[in-house]
């Protein structure tokens, strides 16, 4: 893990010292590394744009969760499910696209879509954790005098933290990825590596673009699979 | 009839179960007995090539179980296990039928046979013929367990802690039924339990394993009278023995002529009841169903080593 | 007397309420230029308040449905009609697009439906005829025509043969890679459940290559099939080529992968160990306790992977329209190039349809399933 971190580092640091690893895959003296754009600075945009989409999907998410939990909320409850796995069948793609209209091209409508898409998981494993606590912990928090709100805060949230954890890693990962295509509505992102590629068929950029996105989207997995056990530790 | 002659299980280079040799007379029941990891479960499994032998041999009926194919063995056999195994997406029907239908039984005597075995374990065939497994008690459940195993008229039958997941009321009904059943099918059977009362009360012989090793086999009376080892003693637990030898006679054995007022017990009921009830009814003495009376005085006698 | 009111009504209510203040539709000049908002005719819009705010009241739940019926309906018309009426006088080349008002008016009655569905809890064989309903009247709304007007249907009438080319291909492609990933990945899961000591390094090979962003793995299947169609002999006569439908269909099967094979090792790893040893113990062969007891007992968890996958892949296989693989991706990235966002729905509502179906058709199964089959918990 730390060595494909260091490689990262590296390749971004200097794309032009790893040319002999993609100049084997262009053709007609094509150039190996993409220029147009610093790898860096795609790179940044790219996790900047999935921070941000992270960030406010989980809060609303986590927000929306705790309200239809609520005894004032529980009539939403059952729609909220339902919506939840209908939702999570809408393809990223589409809604990305059914944004354009709405945003115009560039960042925006790919932030739109990361976000909106990105509150389904959260959502869905926030409710998952609040919901199936034991019976036993419930009774024993009411039984200790615990008011509503100091249940949530002391008991049900940090209980609920590791499926939480699950649901921010999930978003997270799909976010990486469906952030490429954002490139195709001109948002800047490390699919412009990719479609570069794809324009002038030059499979060195494909691989690059791929790769980085690939090695963060593993470093994410890992890292989140290690706050969910570090939560899950805690709480036993 | 099964000999087990020097049967061996390894593993990794340490014995589990250590040179044991028994044999178990047709008809008869065989309880194996041990705390847990004493080998015991593991002889069983060997029976039925559950598990392969590291050596020694398994003769049923003078054949070498090592010469058949293992699922054909098992055809042969019956098997019923704690938790009762049912496949919890085949009806009760479709369950007790799975060895017949692997040996090909026609449907007619598929069927004839289910209906004969829900009968035979006290559940009318047309009520639980088609339900699934999870509507059934755990009693029944352990009751379709069994019927499943007996289906293919086999002439042994092994089982691994059969009554652990039941509770005690319906575990003694299960006991009585299951001995019941035993002696008018004539079925070979070995049990494995780590309860002495169950192995005194179901086994003609009883084998008491301890650290793989058998250490003692014999009828259940000889176990009580004379424990061979420290360890068979710690196994009967010294202040039961008094209750285990009243639970081996049954009331009618022992009965006398005389007089007692109050109800009468069964005539099979046990030494063991008739104290119970002596103690409980503050009563010398007890009639008996059928004629005669049970003594406190008898009992203190049987009680004695 | 005062009833109290009924909250999620509310909402809908709010969110329909916005919609109809909105423009209902765009009335452009041309396919590709921005236009100006037209609104509801002023019944219509009436009648869609009347129903969102009786929405608010405490109906029963069959009313609640057949008002967002109603209302679906009266949108849906009104969209129609608006579109016929001004497209009556307009130029030729003018276009009439829904928007933002009749998108949050769709929204607010498909919410209300589905919380009325929802409530209703209805039986399983009812839910299978309400999705029966619900395809058969989506299919009888398009043929009537009435909608021939709206801008998405006048692109449809352009390409009616690629449309249906490309359907074709989409389905090729999500249901191909999925029958694909069925037959590779349901071995692979019965091999790792019997070999426990694969199940690390394949389920990590199987999680790296989901962690490849999409678009890369289809854009990597091209050069590696040219490479096959030019260097193995017979390749490219048995139709491999870096172009086209190949790579996009084994760039989604590999992507299927892992959700086939790990649920798979799920549904075999969780039949309960007393079932299995009786199956041995009975004298199963290891074929028959496949057959007979391992696999009907994992097939809900099966099933479940299929819906990932099959929902999956019908979104994805939008993104070999990138790169020639076909499908409704095709118009969804011509209409994003042209910027011709009517082209973009013509690809983007097909797909959000079929995905839609395929989710909501497996859940029922796996749920008919289950009632035949149930478990003790």
């Amino acid at each position: 893990m730390t060595a494909a971190g260091l490689f990262l580092i590296a390749f971004l640091a200097s794309p032009d010292s790893f040319a002999w690893l993609f100049s084997p895959m262009t053709r007609n003296g094509a150039p190996a590394i993409y220029t147009q754009t610093p790898l860096w600075s795609l790179t940044l945009s790219h996790l900047a744009l999935v921070a941000m989409a992270v960030t406010a999907s989980t809060l609303v998410a986590l927000v929306l969760a705790i309200l239809v939990t609520r005894p004032s909320g529980r009539e939403f409850l059952p729609l909220a499910r339902t919506i939840t796995s209908v939702g999570q069948t809408f393809p990223p793609v589409a809604v990305l696209a059914l944004a354009v209209p709405v945003m115009g091209f560039g960042a925006g409508p790919t932030l739109v879509a990361l976000f909106l898409y990105g509150l389904l998981p959260v959502f869905e494993n926030t409710l998952a954790g609040l919901t199936n606590q034991p019976a036993r912990i419930r009774e024993a928090a009411r039984g200790m005098g615990l008011t509503p709100a100091q249940r949530l805060w002391q008991v049900d949230l940090p209980l609920a933290l590791p499926v939480i954890l699950t649901g921010m890693r999930l978003t997270a990962v799909i976010s990486l990825g469906t952030g490429t295509i954002g490139s195709t509505v001109a948002a800047r992102t490390l699919g412009e590596v990719i479609i570069a590629g794809l324009l002038s068929s030059n499979t060195a950029f494909v691989l690059q673009g791929g790769m980085v996105v690939g090695i963060i989207a593993v470093m994410i997995h890992e890292g989140f699979q290690a706050l969910a056990r570090l939560a899950a530790r805690r709480t036993g | 009839m099964i000999q087990i002659s020097h049967l061996t299980k390894l593993y990794d280079g340490k014995p589990v179960v250590d040179d044991v040799s028994l044999t178990v007379e047709r008809g008869q029941i065989a309880a194996l007995v041990g705390t847990s990891g004493s080998g015991k479960t593991t002889l069983l499994r060997m029976i039925n090539r559950l598990v392969t032998p590291s050596s020694g041999q398994v003769l049923i009926d003078g054949q070498d179980t090592a010469a058949i194919a293992p699922h054909l063995l098992r055809r042969r056999i019956g098997y019923a296990i704690q938790g009762h195994g049912l496949f919890p997406h085949r009806t009760v029907g479709q369950n007790i039928a799975t060895v017949p239908r692997l040996l090909r039984w026609s449907a007619d005597d598929i069927r004839a046979r289910v209906d004969e075995l829900l009968t035979l374990f006290q559940l009318d065939p047309d009520a639980f013929r088609d339900r699934m497994p999870h509507e059934l008690s755990g009693g029944q459940q352990q009751r379709i367990g069994v019927a499943r195993a007996l289906a293919a008229k086999p002439d042994l039958l092994l089982m691994d802690e059969p009554f652990g997941a039941l509770d005690p009321v319906i575990r003694a009904k299960a006991q009585a039924d299951l001995r019941q059943i035993q002696r008018q099918l004539g079925t070979t059977l070995v049990l494995v339990t780590h309860d002495m009362a169950e192995a005194i009360l179901l086994g003609d012989r009883i084998a008491v394993m301890d650290r793989g090793k058998l250490v003692q086999y014999a009828p259940p009376a000889d176990i009580l009278r004379a424990p061979a080892t420290p360890f068979v003693e710690a196994l009967i637990g010294p202040d039961m023995r008094p209750f285990h030898l009243l639970s081996l006679t049954p009331a009618f054995q022992i009965a006398t002529e005389g007089h007692a007022i109050g109800a009468p017990i069964p005539r099979e009921a046990t030494l063991r009841d008739a104290l119970a009830e002596c103690l409980w009814s503050g009563r010398d003495a007890l009639p008996v169903e059928g004629g005669g009376v049970v003594t406190l005085a008898a009992l203190r006698q049987r009680a004695a080593p | 007397m005062t009833a109290r009111l009924d909250r999620p009504g509310l909402l809908f209510a709010l969110i329909g309420l916005v919609g109809l203040v909105l423009p209902l539709v765009q009335f452009k000049a041309n396919r590709i230029v921005p236009g100006d908002g037209v609104s509801m005719a002023l019944p219509l819009a009436g009648l869609l308040a009347l129903i969102l705010l009786g929405g608010c009241l405490r109906w029963s739940h069959g009313l609640r449905l057949a008002a967002a019926l109603a209302g679906l309906g009266t949108v849906i018309a009104a969209l129609g009609g608006t579109a016929r009426a001004l497209m009556a006088d307009g130029p030729a080349l003018a276009r009439v697009a829904p928007a933002a008002g009749f998108w949050l008016l769709l929204l607010a009655f498909a919410l209300m439906l589905t919380d009325a569905v929802t409530r209703l809890r209805p039986a399983l064989h009812w839910r299978w005829l309400m999705l029966a309903g619900a395809i058969a009247l989506v299919a009888m709304v398009l043929s009537t025509g009435w909608l021939d007007q709206v801008s998405v249907m006048r692109e449809y009438a352009a390409r009616r043969d690629a449309f249906l080319r490309e359907g074709v291909a989409h389905l090729y492609l999500a249901f191909g890679s999925l029958g694909l990933a069925l037959m590779i990945g349901l071995p692979l899961g019965v091999a790792i459940h019997q070999a426990p000591s694969a199940r690390g390094p394949v389920l990590s090979v199987l999680n790296i290559l989901q962690t490849i962003p999409s678009l890369a793995l289809f854009g990597i299947m091209i050069p590696i099939f040219g490479w096959i169609a030019a260097n193995v002999p017979g390749a490219a006569q048995a139709g491999i080529a870096g172009i086209g439908v190949f790579p996009a269909l084994v760039a989604l099967f590999l992507y299927s992968l892992l959700p086939v094979v790990s649920n798979t090792l799920t549904g075999l790893s969780g039949v309960s160990p007393a079932t299995q040893e009786a199956a041995i113990g009975l004298g199963l062969t290891r074929f028959q306790r496949l057959t007979w007891v391992l696999v009907p007992l994992a097939l809900p968890v099966l099933l479940a992977a299929i819906r990932i996958v099959l929902v999956q892949n019908i979104g994805l296989a939008v993104i070999a329209g990138l790169i020639g693989g076909g499908g409704f991706g095709t118009f969804v990235f011509q209409g994003l190039n042209q910027t011709a966002m009517d082209l973009v729905l013509l690809g983007a509502l097909p797909t959000i349809g079929l995905a839609l179906v395929a989710g909501i058709a497996l859940d029922l199964l796996v749920q008919t399933l289950n009632h035949t089959t149930p478990r003790p918990a």
